[in-house]
């Protein structure tokens, strides 16, 4: 199963996703990039059937590329998210698709996290997760996320959360793909220089 | 001579021309003045209210339309297609708030209907719709913004513009007279002064016309509210129009 985090900083998201894809019990692949690039300023992270994800997503790329050429500026990022939403609910009762999705991006308003899910279900976070990834991820977001974060901060928590996802989930090992994408554009960055704080000591529950 | 090719709506004729969508803009020169002017703080709309008798029980406007909270829409021309065409811009604006859980700008909304009039240009073998828009608007991407639209299914934005029946010579007024930062207040005597002058009737009062503002209100919402008839009458009696004795300035 994917795992698919995200977390919304000081004006940027960062993605970060896991590479395996998996047929029954066997790694196909182990560097798939399931971060796709929307356009300038949205990049979108999908999980679930493989195939439907590889679909879905390119049919969300295409169409905000559409969008892009026929009025001369591209789709802002609620509306890209709730187009992406529409799209799934209304393949629902006619050609279901098992894609659940994080969708980051910066607009004039921001930068603003959307997770959807393969019901249809939206929601605009400041951090999400999806996959069983999402179990172990959360609680440790929700013990040190801090609204407007800076860009080391996240990355010592997305790593935190990597690190604790690959200690207790029972098929570890998984390595991740992680973007980020600002005002400036978008860009991968590379966590394996990232040094985590150790666990406060004394109760979790204490700020 | 040139009659041979004007009943088919889908066809040119020889001088490379459509008839019947000429006609249908000669329909609409008949129709009551509507004018709309761009202000920086948001768009005023202003038309001529034709009663046609006092037996009519006027329940609504019969020419400025809410589209959406944040688009309103004067018709000129024939009401029936007018309301057509209205119906349709709603549902679109709808669909695309579902969509896209935003506001639909207001160029897209335009575009969309538009290219419904543009089709009965060319196919179908029906007539065109006799109708012009000014339509008010404020989107995200481009603020506040008028726009006007006509039956052969162009469209354009504008600072200042007027559609039926005498519009030219409301137009020159406007393009002698509008300043790129007017106000809704100035706009609205503007409008006032161009009425006065291009309208048949003598006697200007908010029995004759009707205004209606889009804009932000105190809380940032936008939307689209009728000026009231004791402040239009107001201001025409501030500038000095509600008789027409003396020749205006």
């Amino acid at each position: 199963m994917d795992h698919l985090l995200g977390i919304v900083g000081d004006g940027f998201v960062m993605l970060a996703a896991d590479e395996k894809v998996a047929h029954s019990v066997v790694t196909m692949k182990d560097n798939q990039d399931k971060i796709t690039v929307l356009d300038e300023t949205k990049i979108l992270a999908g999980g679930g059937q493989f195939g439907d994800v590889c679909m879905f997503t390119e049919l969300v790329q295409r169409n905000l590329q559409l969008y892009n050429l026929r009025n001369g500026y591209p789709m802002g990022v609620k509306a890209a998210a709730g187009y992406t939403r529409t799209e799934i609910a209304k393949l629902l009762r006619k050609n279901p698709h098992m894609v659940n999705m994080l969708l980051g991006g910066v607009d004039k308003h921001g930068p603003a996290l959307f997770w959807i899910d393969y019901l249809g279900n939206m929601q605009k976070l400041d951090f999400g997760a999806h996959g069983y990834g999402g179990y172990f991820a959360l609680s440790c977001m929700d013990r040190y996320y801090r609204p407007g974060m800076n860009i080391d901060d996240a990355k010592s928590l997305m790593k935190r959360c990597i690190e604790g996802i690959n200690q207790r989930f029972l098929i570890g090992g998984a390595s991740f793909k992680v973007k980020v994408v600002d005002a400036q554009g978008i860009r991968e960055v590379d966590l394996s220089d990232v040094q985590v704080a150790p666990e406060a000591a004394g109760n979790a529950m204490e700020q | 001579m040139a009659r041979r090719y004007d009943s088919r709506t889908t066809i040119f004729s020889p001088e490379g021309r459509l008839y019947q969508v000429e006609y249908a803009m000669e329909a609409i020169s008949h129709a009551g003045i509507c004018l709309g002017i761009l202000a920086k703080e948001g768009v005023l709309l202003g038309v001529e209210k034709k009663t046609p008798s006092k037996l009519l029980e006027v329940t609504n406007s019969e020419k400025i339309y809410k589209i959406d909270d944040h688009i309103g829409v004067a018709a000129a021309g024939m009401t029936a297609d007018a309301n057509t065409l209205i119906n349709f811009s709603r549902i679109v604006a709808q669909r695309h708030f579902l969509t896209y859980q935003e506001a639909m700008p207001v160029e897209q909304l335009v575009r969309r209907v538009c290219d419904r009039k543009q089709g009965y240009t060319q196919f179908g073998g029906l007539r065109p719709y006799g109708v012009s828009f000014l339509w008010a608007g404020w989107d995200d991407q481009l603020g506040f913004q008028l726009l006007q639209s006509d039956p052969s299914g162009n469209y354009g934005g504008w600072k200042a513009t007027a559609i039926g029946a005498n519009n030219q010579a409301a137009q020159s007024i406007l393009k002698q007279d509008y300043t790129d930062d007017i106000s809704l207040d100035e706009a609205l005597k503007l409008s006032l002064k161009v009425l006065s002058k291009s309208m048949d009737s003598t006697t200007l009062s908010s029995e004759k016309v009707e205004f209606y503002r889009l804009s932000k209100d105190a809380s940032g919402q936008v939307g689209m509210v009728m000026i009231a008839d004791k402040d239009v009458d107001a201001a025409i009696d501030a500038a000095g129009l509600a008789k027409q004795e003396e020749a205006q300035q």
